[in-house]
C-alpha cells in the first residue's frame, strides 16, 4: 500500500497528467483511496496502469456499493494491484443517482482491464450502474427478465415468491 | 481424442486443426449446444453455450446465476458476527477462507489485534481446508477423465480432514470457527497429535495419487498440452491461484503479502512451466504437500496464550464468567442482541484461497450491520479464462479445462 505521503504524490501527479481527475484522497486503516471524477476514470486507470513509476497492472476486483443516505449515492470501486511491489491502491468513482428510471453511467474499463467483464456485469445487475462501452452488458446473476436492482439499499429484503407445489396456483402461468 | 502431435509444449490457440473433412473442401455446420446446467462435469450448475464445428469448440459463453442466493444482500441485514456462517456458504469448499477473509476485513476496520495462538489456529485450519478443497478437486477432476478410483481415494482422505474439523469445532462443514478477533474455541486435547498423524498419512497418500495419475497414459494424453493460455493473457483476465502459478508466475499472497502467521513458516510455492492442464494438476498436488508442511510447522510451533482477543466489546466473554461477573453478562447480552458496532469506513482485504485471490470488501456505516459485503471470489473471475482455454480445442478437452479450472459454483453465484 502507498503510505499517506505516497498517495498524495500519486494524486498530485495524476492532477498534472489528467486535469480534474482526482476529487479527493482518503487514507483509512492502511488503505489508500483515490476518489476520482467518474468522467475521467478511464484516464486515471490507464495512467495508473501505464505510468512507469506506478504500474498498477492488475485489476484484482471491481465492485459497486450503494451509500444511500449520502450523495453521490453509488460507488464503483477498483482494487488495483502492482504485481512487482504487491502494492494495492483503491480507486473509487462516486456516481449521483439521476433519479426516476434513469441509470447512473460510467465508462467501462474493459479495454484497459479485460477482467472487468463479468464484474462490471455484476455491478450492473446488482446496482443498475450502466457501463458505457461494455460489449455485452446483460444481467449475470439474476434472471434476465428480472426487474429492479437487488443490491440497492432501498430494495427490500425478502418478498420474492418462491415456487412450491402448494403455491404454484398462486403464480398463474409460472411455467412460461 | 487429441493425437500425439498435439502434445508439444507451448500450446497455441489454434492447436486443433479441422481433421480430414474440411481439408477435402467439405464445410462443417456450426452446432450450438447447451452444456449443462445439470451436467456432472460442470461441477455444479454452470451452463455453457458451446458452438461446435464438428468436435472443435469455436465459441463458448458461460451462463451463471443458477445458485445465486443473494448472500451479499442478506449480509446487510445481519450483525457482523452473524454474517460469518452465511458467508461461509459462498464457496462451500473453502469455508475457513471465506470466514477468515471477512473477519480479517472487519478486524482491520475495528483495528483489532488477533492473539498469536489464534493466528496459528487459523493457519492450521486454512491449510487443512486447502488440502480438503484440493482433494475434492482432484477426485472430481480425475473422475471427469474417467479415473473413478482416484475419486474414492481422495474422498477417503477428505473425510479424515472433515473428522479433524469436527473434532476441533463440532461441525464437518461450515464450521463458523473463525471469529472476529480470533477463533471460536481452543483445540481439544490430543487434536494436535491427530493432525500430525494425518499429515504423515497424507504425504504418503499424495504419492499414491501421483502414482495412479502421473504414469497413466490416458490422463497424460488428455492433460498435457491442453488448454494452455499465456501468462500475460491470464493476468489480463484477472486469473490468480494455481491456474496462474501453472504458467510459472509465483504470485501467492501467502508469500507475496504475508497475512496471519504465514511469514513464520518455511514453505515453497509450486509453479509450472507451460501452463497446460497437466501443470495445473501438478501445481495443485504439490500444494497439498506444501500445505502439509505448513500444518506440521504450525502444530509443532503453536504458541501458548488466548485463542481470541480479550476485548469484550468484540468477543464473547468465557462461559464461566457469566455466572460471577455482572459486567461479563452485560457484554454477553449486548453482543448477542445487537452485536458490536464498527466505525464508518471501508476496507478491502485479500488472502490466498485454494482457487486464487479471495478478497472481501466491507463498507461499515457505524451500525452493528455491514452496509455492504462483497466477496471477490476467485472462481467468478477465473471463469472468464475458460473461453481462452477451450476455444480451438476439442469438446472433450473442454471438460478437462473446466475440471482443471476448479470452479465452485457456490462461490461464482454467491
Amino acid at each position: 500500500m502507498p503510505d499517506p505521503t505516497g498517495l498524495e504524490l500519486i494524486a498530485h501527479e495524476l492532477r498534472e497528467h489528467v486535469a480534474g481527475s482526482v476529487a479527493d484522497t482518503q487514507y483509512y486503516r492502511g488503505v489508500a483511496t483515490l476518489v476520482v471524477n467518474p468522467e475521467r476514470s478511464l484516464d486515471v486507470l490507464r495512467w495508473l496502469r501505464d505510468a512507469p513509476a506506478q504500474r498498477y497492472t492488475f485489476l484484482s476486483s471491481l465492485h459497486g456499493a450503494d451509500y444511500l443516505p449520502h450523495e453521490p449515492r453509488f460507488g464503483v470501486h477498483y482494487e488495483l494491484l502492482n504485481l512487482d511491489r504487491i502494492e494495492r491502491i483503491h480507486v473509487k468513482a462516486l456516481l449521483a443517482d439521476p433519479g426516476d428510471l434513469e441509470l447512473p453511467e460510467i465508462d467501462s474499463c474493459i479495454e484497459i482491464f479485460p477482467s472487468a467483464d463479468f464484474q462490471e456485469r455484476e455491478v450492473y445487475d446488482m446496482f443498475g450502474v450502466r457501463f458505457r462501452g461494455h460489449p455485452d452488458l446483460r444481467r449475470i446473476l439474476m434472471p434476465e427478465d428480472y426487474e429492479g436492482f437487488p443490491q440497492r439499499r432501498d430494495f427490500p429484503l425478502g418478498g420474492e415468491p418462491v415456487l412450491f407445489t402448494h403455491n404454484e396456483h398462486e403464480l398463474p402461468r409460472w411455467y412460461e | 481424442m487429441s493425437g500425439a502431435e498435439q502434445l508439444a509444449p507451448g500450446v497455441s490457440a489454434e492447436r486443433a486443426p479441422l481433421d480430414g473433412a474440411s481439408a477435402g473442401g467439405t464445410e462443417h455446420e456450426l452446432l450450438t449446444i447447451n452444456f449443462g446446467p445439470h451436467h456432472p462435469a460442470t461441477h455444479g450448475v454452470l451452463r455453457l453455450l458451446v458452438t461446435l464445428e464438428g468436435e472443435v469448440v469455436r465459441d463458448l459463453k458461460p451462463f451463471i446465476g443458477y445458485v445465486h442466493t443473494g448472500i451479499e444482500k442478506n449480509c446487510e441485514d445481519k450483525s457482523y458476527w452473524k454474517v460469518i456462517p452465511l458467508i461461509e456458504r459462498m464457496d462451500y469448499l473453502a469455508y475457513y477462507f471465506n470466514a477468515l477473509v471477512f473477519c480479517m476485513c472487519v478486524e482491520r476496520l475495528l483495528e483489532e489485534e488477533v492473539p498469536p495462538r489464534a493466528e496459528y489456529l487459523r493457519v492450521i485450519h486454512c491449510e487443512l481446508n486447502r488440502i480438503h478443497s484440493h482433494l475434492v478437486w482432484l477426485g472430481t477432476s480425475a473422475m471427469d477423465l474417467g479415473a473413478i478410483s482416484v475419486f474414492w481415494y481422495c474422498f477417503r482422505e477428505r473425510d479424515k480432514v472433515l473428522d479433524l474439523f469436527e473434532a476441533s469445532s463440532g461441525q464437518r462443514m461450515h464450521t463458523r470457527y473463525v471469529q472476529v478477533g480470533g477463533v471460536f474455541e481452543d483445540i481439544p486435547a490430543g487434536w494436535d497429535r491427530k493432525v500430525l498423524a494425518f499429515m504423515d498419512e497424507m504425504e504418503q497418500r499424495v504419492g499414491q495419487y501421483e502414482a495412479m495419475l502421473d504414469r497413466n497414459e490416458i490422463f497424460l494424453q488428455r492433460t498435457r498440452g491442453v488448454g494452455g493460455v499465456p501468462e500475460p493473457r491470464l493476468l489480463e483476465l484477472g486469473v490468480t491461484g494455481p491456474l496462474l502459478r501453472a504458467t510459472g508466475n509465483p504470485l501467492d499472497l501467502r508469500k507475496a503479502a504475508p497475512y496471519s502467521a504465514y511469514d513464520q513458516f518455511d514453505f515453497r510455492i509450486p509453479v509450472g512451466t507451460v501452463g497446460d492442464c497437466y501443470d495445473r494438476y501438478r501445481v495443485r498436488v504439490a500444494e497439498i504437500r506444501e500445505s502439509c508442511q505448513i500444518v506440521r510447522q504450525a502444530v509443532e510451533g503453536i504458541p501458548e496464550g488466548p485463542h481470541i482477543t480479550a476485548n469484550r466489546k468484540v468477543a464473547l466473554p468465557p462461559r464461566h464468567e457469566l455466572a460471577t461477573s455482572m459486567e461479563a453478562l452485560i457484554h454477553h447480552f449486548k453482543l448477542v442482541t445487537e452485536g458490536f458496532r464498527v466505525p464508518p469506513g471501508e476496507a478491502y482485504v485479500a488472502i490466498e484461497g485454494p482457487r486464487g485471490e479471495l478478497g472481501c470488501f466491507v463498507v461499515a456505516d457505524g451500525s452493528a450491520k455491514p452496509a455492504r459485503v462483497h466477496m471477490r471470489d476467485p472462481s467468478f473471475v477465473n471463469l472468464q479464462a475458460l473461453r481462452d482455454m477451450a476455444i480451438g480445442g476439442y469438446v472433450a478437452d473442454l471438460i478437462v479445462n473446466l475440471a482443471m479450472l476448479d470452479p465452485i459454483l457456490g462461490g461464482i453465484d454467491r
